[in-house]
């Protein structure tokens, strides 16, 4: 009976062309207003490396100002220091890990007709490569003997070797930054990151960085991060004073396979800190933190406060608009009581008019949130247009199609269920009487 | 076929209690042509409503083809009137937006046949009636007096034991009113009961018997022949509307 009851709302549709445009486009509109803020919010808190987020770890330690918290809720620093970073990667004790921190330096194209420009980069560890997983267009990342060895070797994004080797395979050749020349050992493919999660400091969705050099080689040029920087007392002249300061100006991920691994880690960073304590430093309660990709994203807030309101908002609209739409159903079913008498005296029951009206609720849904993607489309390529920091959230996912037309199916059968339930209470004998 | 002994049913509200029918009695055997007469407002219609399981009563017994109405659940009901009963409208209560076919389809729909079942009993039922080739024609397309053949057609799609019809031709013209009788009466004659509610002494003349009712009660029920009746159902209505 589905499919009949089905063919009989499409028919009812034509039934009443203004009617059924007017429910049909409330619909949409709130359809489009709900999901286009849903979409943005979806994909900017959803999980980038799904298969392994609860395996990779941000690592907090307060080491700020005894009498002055990082952050007045007593969160510890969002970075670490230079000193604590390399301590860590020294001591080696996660299955992987990865210190690192942006840089920007010159590149000087070997082309002539391309002019040295500006670029954004990441200084880290091998281990990035394998934490991280972006994918290889060629070659590969460096290797741990690369990091121990200071090597000026670069792996470049496919935008970068675009731009400099017109999208060839570059492996073997040479990229000058600064006067320095690297050699390029991978060029990434195409790596679609909706957040660059793996540095949330310096903003979940600022552009991703050109290329990536090994962290050791970067130390090694005195090369200051780009980012963002956080001291809470004065970290002294010149560099070596620097690197040996609390300033907190890198981030440090490591890779715990299994729930032991990360128990044993965690004692590994109490115990460090505890021995740092001895020399004078965190002078804060022990304050160690681990969250994995998910929760250091809720704790970043990387879905602002403002995107759910505009959510919430959406939301209220669309609730409005199934108010107007319970309207005009109610007046769609008063018409159709002769009909629906005639339907119970030849033989349907209340449930099978029930059913067969609902699912007349749902063909108008079913249309309202055709119309209402179409509208969710031109909403995404609005706030792309507006906000270019969105340009990677501001896109419909196949989840997000399927929420969509299941939404207004289920908000049309919502808005259906008083009118039905109306209509399914007419008295037949009553209406068959002219 | 059908049975009703002392059946009651009132109409209550805050206020007031209505008997629409009192200590009403009547048995309507297998085959018959059974027309019911009355003035306005006597309670043939919620008769009919109550036969046509359209209606609950308040008390009495009921029995419809050797089934005990009372205390069924409203899917009962249903699944009961539509096997058993076919209905014609006076108003003919065609859908408007659905053709011939498909109007006809409807009770046959409920009854859960599969598809070439339903199509074979549609096309049956509408060359019955004379309208075989018109089944993508829509009710507007049809005069009033086809639009009453496709209703006719739609009662039975089903195979119905008991046909129930309420003014069949009060809104037709005379020509179209003879054929639809006559096409009730073939009906009749291949062994379906029908009970047919009219005003008209002429149709109910034509009928196998005829019953009366004032005041929601059977005031003349007997199985005398029609004709001899019909002077008498003349000077009750003339009576009743004096």
């Amino acid at each position: 009976m589905f499919a009949y009851y089905f063919q009989l709302g499409l028919r009812s549709l034509r039934r009443n062309p203004v009617l059924t445009a007017l429910m049909v486009i409330g619909i949409a509109l709130g359809i489009a207003a709900s999901m286009t803020t849903l979409t943005v919010m979806h994909l900017m808190g959803s999980d980038p490396i799904p298969w392994k987020s609860d395996k990779l770890h941000y690592v907090q330690l307060d080491n700020w100002d005894v009498n002055n918290p990082y952050y007045d809720d007593g969160r510890p620093p969002d970075q670490v220091t230079y000193k604590d970073a390399t301590a860590l990667m020294e001591a080696g004790k996660a299955d992987k890990q990865a210190a690192m921190f942006k840089i920007a330096l010159p590149i000087q194209p070997e082309n002539p007709e391309v002019k040295p420009f500006q670029s954004l980069g990441r200084a880290t560890y091998a281990d990035f490569f394998a934490m991280f997983e972006p994918p290889f267009a060629f070659g590969g990342g460096w290797d741990r003997r690369q990091d121990s060895e200071h090597a000026r070797v670069i792996v470049l994004t496919r935008e970068t070797n675009e731009k400099l080797f017109g999208g060839q395979n570059s492996v073997g050749k040479t990229v000058r930054m600064n006067g320095i020349d690297y050699s390029v050992v991978g060029v990434l493919g195409n790596w679609k990151l909706r957040s660059r999660y793996y540095d949330l400091t310096n903003g979940a969705f600022a552009d991703m960085e050109e290329f990536f050099i090994p962290y050791t080689a970067a130390i090694d040029l005195k090369q200051r991060s780009s980012g963002n920087n956080s001291c809470f007392k004065t970290s002294g002249d010149g560099w070596d004073a620097y690197l040996q300061s609390d300033c907190v100006w890198q981030q440090m991920w490591v890779q715990l396979d299994s729930p032991a691994r990360l128990a044993e880690y965690k004692s590994f960073l109490d115990n460090y800190v505890n021995e740092q304590k001895k020399l004078g430093r965190f002078e804060r309660p022990l304050n160690n933190r681990l969250l994995n990709v998910t929760e250091w994203m809720r704790d970043q807030r990387v879905v602002s406060r403002d995107v759910e309101v505009q959510t919430g908002l959406g939301f209220a609209f669309l609730a409005v608009c199934l108010v107007n739409t319970i309207g005009l159903l109610l007046a769609k079913f008063t018409r159709k009581s002769g009909e629906i008498g005639l339907r119970r005296a030849l033989g349907a029951s209340r449930r099978q008019v029930f059913t067969q009206f609902l699912i007349e609720s749902g063909v108008v849904g079913l249309s309202g949130g055709f119309l209402g993607l179409l509208l969710t489309g031109l909403g995404l390529l609005a706030v792309r247009a507006l906000y270019t920091e969105y340009k990677t959230v501001a896109a419909l996912d196949w989840t997000m199609v399927a929420t969509t037309v299941l939404l207004a199916i289920a908000a049309a059968v919502i808005a259906g269920l008083y009118p039905t339930w109306r209509a399914c209470r007419v008295q037949p004998a009553a209406q068959l009487k002219v | 076929m059908l049975k009703m002994t002392h059946l009651q049913k009132v109409y209550r509200t805050h206020l007031i209690e209505t008997h629409a029918l009192r200590d009403f009695s009547i048995h309507v055997r297998e085959g018959e042509f059974v027309a019911v007469t009355g003035p306005s407002g006597s309670g043939k219609t919620t008769f009919l409503n109550i036969a046509g399981l359209l209606e609950e009563f308040s008390g009495g017994e009921f029995w419809l083809d050797g089934v005990d109405v009372r205390g069924m659940n409203d899917n009962e009901r249903s699944r009961l009137r539509n096997e058993k009963i076919g209905f014609i409208f006076q108003s003919f209560n065609l859908i408007p937006d659905l053709n011939l076919f498909d109007n006809v389809d409807v009770p046959l729909r409920y009854r859960g046949f599969n598809a070439a079942d339903r199509k074979h009993r549609i096309e049956e039922a509408l060359s019955r009636v004379g309208l075989a080739s018109r089944q993508k024609h829509y009710p507007a397309e049809l005069s009033g007096g086809q639009q009453q053949r496709v209703a006719i057609a739609r009662a039975l799609a089903g195979s119905p034991r008991l046909l129930m019809a309420d003014e069949p031709t009060g809104n037709l013209d005379s020509l179209m009113a003879r054929g639809v009788m006559e096409l009730l009466e073939e009906i009749n004659r291949q062994g379906t009961t029908i009970i047919m509610v009219t005003h008209d002494p002429e149709l109910a003349a034509r009928a196998h018997r005829n019953v009366h009712i004032i005041d929601g009660q059977v005031t003349d029920f007997d199985d005398e022949p029609t004709l001899a009746r019909r002077s008498r159902d003349d000077n009750a209505n003339h009576l009743a509307t004096a």
